[in-house]
């Protein structure tokens, strides 16, 4: 039992990376920072809010979107898994609120660091895209968990990384147009690539 | 404006925006709903004449399908189940749900599915004497990123492939992906799955496939044909459709 | 504004996704082949254009502490109003690429736009602005899509260009164009493209 739910988490980082393989949330990466520091800030809020929404939107889908998942109200018929996307957004702009007043009242050291981030993920599409792939994949509530934190974790290394190599290349001397920008697209193109070289890892 | 009338007006439009999204939302999925379960309802029917070759592009899909017998089927006895929800029964949402499958011993798990609906929905077309010419059967196994999900289809003798197809999965486009494509289906055809001592003989392997019971395989796509080979080997292992087949050689179902 | 500007404008000179990187991750996954590209791009540019015009008819009524939760309401059900049509009507299409129609929510140029645009400019304007912004965003997909179907296998909107080798032809696929990181190098590409063009874009 252990190791399957070790290897969707191992499967989750490298093999199915939500930045790289999906192309999530690379906008809200490539608007704020090109710093490590702050893709490390980013990325471990992101792990926090995922680890908590996706396991939350599980139980939301299991219990009153699937269909027949009203049974237990005495609703057998009902299919309400249209709401889904409404209903998951809504589940994460929640938590985002929820974590950053916990945070704030309780651990103002976290708000400090963590703070500016958290009202940016509630449009990260890492995030939705995640809740949305776990319905797809029809996880269980432990698989949820498991999914959760290792897609945040894949996709907070995959940003450090590629912060990294930007903040690298700034000594590097490429042509006039393709700066910045195009220089960030061809890197994740490059990085893209490294990490198909996961695939068909068995575990 | 004060600060009691500020909070009623805050209220008050997010109540009537609610209210107008919640209409508009209802109003779409519920016109719309007949039309979108005829399409799933279409899509599957297609999938399941596609693989079995029964139908070409462009022909009326309802038609076709007439001729088809949809059975639901115990694994374990390979006998038909009178009785049973045809229409509802989905055997790949089935094999999920811990109530209605049992879990494949690891020995015999050569595909990596760990569990396996109790009863199965199988497809039949039968010639004029009554006999099954065609039997269509739910197949899947793991390839390389994704879980494939297909059917194959046999021909009269239960051994023969009369056609094999793939309608869900995620494969590496160009690479593993060609397991869609056309020519490599085709090559199915007119292959043997059980040699003569009654194993399960049929597989995928590197190169040019010999023999009745050798396909081709796909260059730079290894563990997505080894994932196709191993479903094969388990789906007509004795675990899988084997007793089936034995109902059916016996003209019993 | 003129609306022929309005809808003009962002397509070159103003790019949402080369200029302002607004929306890039859900327009890659869906660019491999031509069809789903065209599907996707209606999509987005019909809730674009309907979330933009939406939010500027209530811009007035809206306290500003719920502001970002009312266009967010509009943008989702507007999105699960269009999923349920490409369901109903382009069904093939719709299940090669289910998960990334739901994620135009998060897409920021739809958010972006009513926030900058909807919440400031009258209802017309609005809707010009989110078709001219929706066909911005179209261009570069379309773009990307072309290069990735053509030369990842051959054909363009499923019709055959190219006669494949695998199939007794010339043309030797090139399995990098149906690979995700095609779409990253492209993309750069039209960046660099665009900015050698007018060079006023360029990042020191």
């Amino acid at each position: 039992m252990f190791e399957h739910y070790l290897s969707l988490i191992v499967k989750a980082i490298f093999i199915e990376n939500l930045a790289l393989a999906f192309f999530l949330g690379m906008c809200t990466f490539l608007a704020v920072s090109k710093k490590v520091s702050t893709a490390l800030g980013l990325g471990v809020a992101v792990i926090v809010v995922q680890t908590i929404t996706i396991p939350a939107n599980n139980l939301l889908y299991t219990y009153f979107l699937k269909a027949g998942a009203l049974s237990w109200a005495g609703y057998p018929d009902v299919d309400l898994s249209f709401l889904g996307l409404i209903s998951y957004i809504g589940v994460i702009a929640a938590m985002v609120q929820i974590l950053e007043m916990t945070l704030d009242k309780f651990f103002p050291a976290l708000y400090n660091s963590l703070g500016i981030f958290l009202p940016l993920i509630t449009v990260n599409c890492a995030i939705l895209g995640g809740s949305l792939f776990m319905v797809e994949r029809d996880y269980n509530f432990g698989e949820s968990v498991a999914y959760g934190f290792g897609s945040s974790v894949g996709w907070a290394l995959a940003i450090a990384i590629l912060a990294g190599i930007t903040e690298k290349m700034d000594y590097s001397d490429p042509p006039k147009g393709l700066r910045g920008l195009g220089m960030t697209f061809m890197t994740c193109g490059l990085l893209a690539i490294v990490f198909m070289a996961f695939a068909g890892i068995s575990l | 404006m004060s600060k009691q009338n500020q909070t009623v007006k805050t209220l008050v439009v997010a109540g009537l925006l609610c209210f107008v999204c919640s209409v508009l939302v209802s109003v779409v999925v519920v016109t719309l709903r007949p039309q979108q379960a005829e399409n799933a309802e279409l899509d599957m029917k297609k999938n399941i004449l596609m693989s079995a070759g029964l139908i070409e592009k462009g022909d009326d899909i309802n038609q076709a399908f007439k001729s088809i017998e949809t059975v639901v089927v115990d694994m374990q006895t390979g006998k038909r189940v009178e009785n049973a929800d045809v229409e509802d029964f989905n055997q790949v949402e089935a094999s999920k749900n811990p109530k209605k499958s049992v879990k494949i011993p690891a020995s015999k798990d050569v595909a990596g599915l760990s569990r396996r609906s109790k009863l199965a929905k199988v497809y039949l077309k039968r010639d004029e004497t009554g006999k099954i010419n065609t039997l269509i059967l739910n197949q899947w196994g793991k390839g390389l990123w994704s879980t494939m999900y297909g059917f194959i289809a046999l021909g009269p003798d239960m051994n023969t492939v009369k056609g094999f197809g793939y309608y869900s999965q995620g494969e590496t486009p160009g690479l593993g992906g060609e397991v869609d494509n056309p020519k490599w289906k085709n090559l199915w055809v007119g292959k043997k799955i059980y040699n003569e001592e009654g194993e399960v003989a049929l597989e995928v392997v590197k190169g040019q496939g010999q023999g009745q019971y050798e396909i081709d395989g796909l260059s730079g796509a290894t563990i997505t044909a080894n994932g196709v080979s191993d479903s094969i080997e388990y789906w007509f292992g004795e675990h899988g459709y084997a007793q089936l087949l034995e109902t059916v050689k016996a003209g019993e179902l | 504004m003129s609306i022929k500007k309005l809808v003009v404008e962002p397509i070159i000179s103003n790019n949402p996704i080369a200029l302002q990187i607004l929306g890039i991750c859900s327009a890659l996954a869906v660019t491999v082949q031509l069809k789903n590209v065209f599907v996707m791009c209606a999509a987005v540019t019909m809730v674009i254009a309907f979330a933009n015009l939406g939010v500027s008819l209530i811009r007035n009524h809206v306290p500003s502490s719920i502001r970002i939760i009312v266009q967010m309401t509009i943008i989702a059900s507007l999105v699960i109003i269009a999923e349920q049509f490409l369901k109903a009507y382009v069904y093939d299409q719709w299940k090669t690429m289910a998960v990334y129609v739901g994620l135009i929510i998060t897409n920021c140029i739809v958010m972006g736009r009513t926030e900058a645009f909807g919440m400031k400019n009258g209802p017309v304007e609005s809707f010009f602005d989110g078709i001219g912004n929706g066909l911005g965003y179209s261009f570069i997909l379309i773009v990307v899509g072309f290069f990735r179907e053509l030369f990842g296998s051959g054909k363009l909107l499923g019709f055959t260009i190219f006669d494949l080798t695998k199939d007794g032809g010339w043309y030797q696929a090139n399995g990098l164009m149906l690979l995700p990181p095609s779409a990253f190098f492209i993309i750069g590409l039209i960046i660099w493209a665009i900015r050698t063009k007018d060079p006023s874009q360029i990042e020191e």
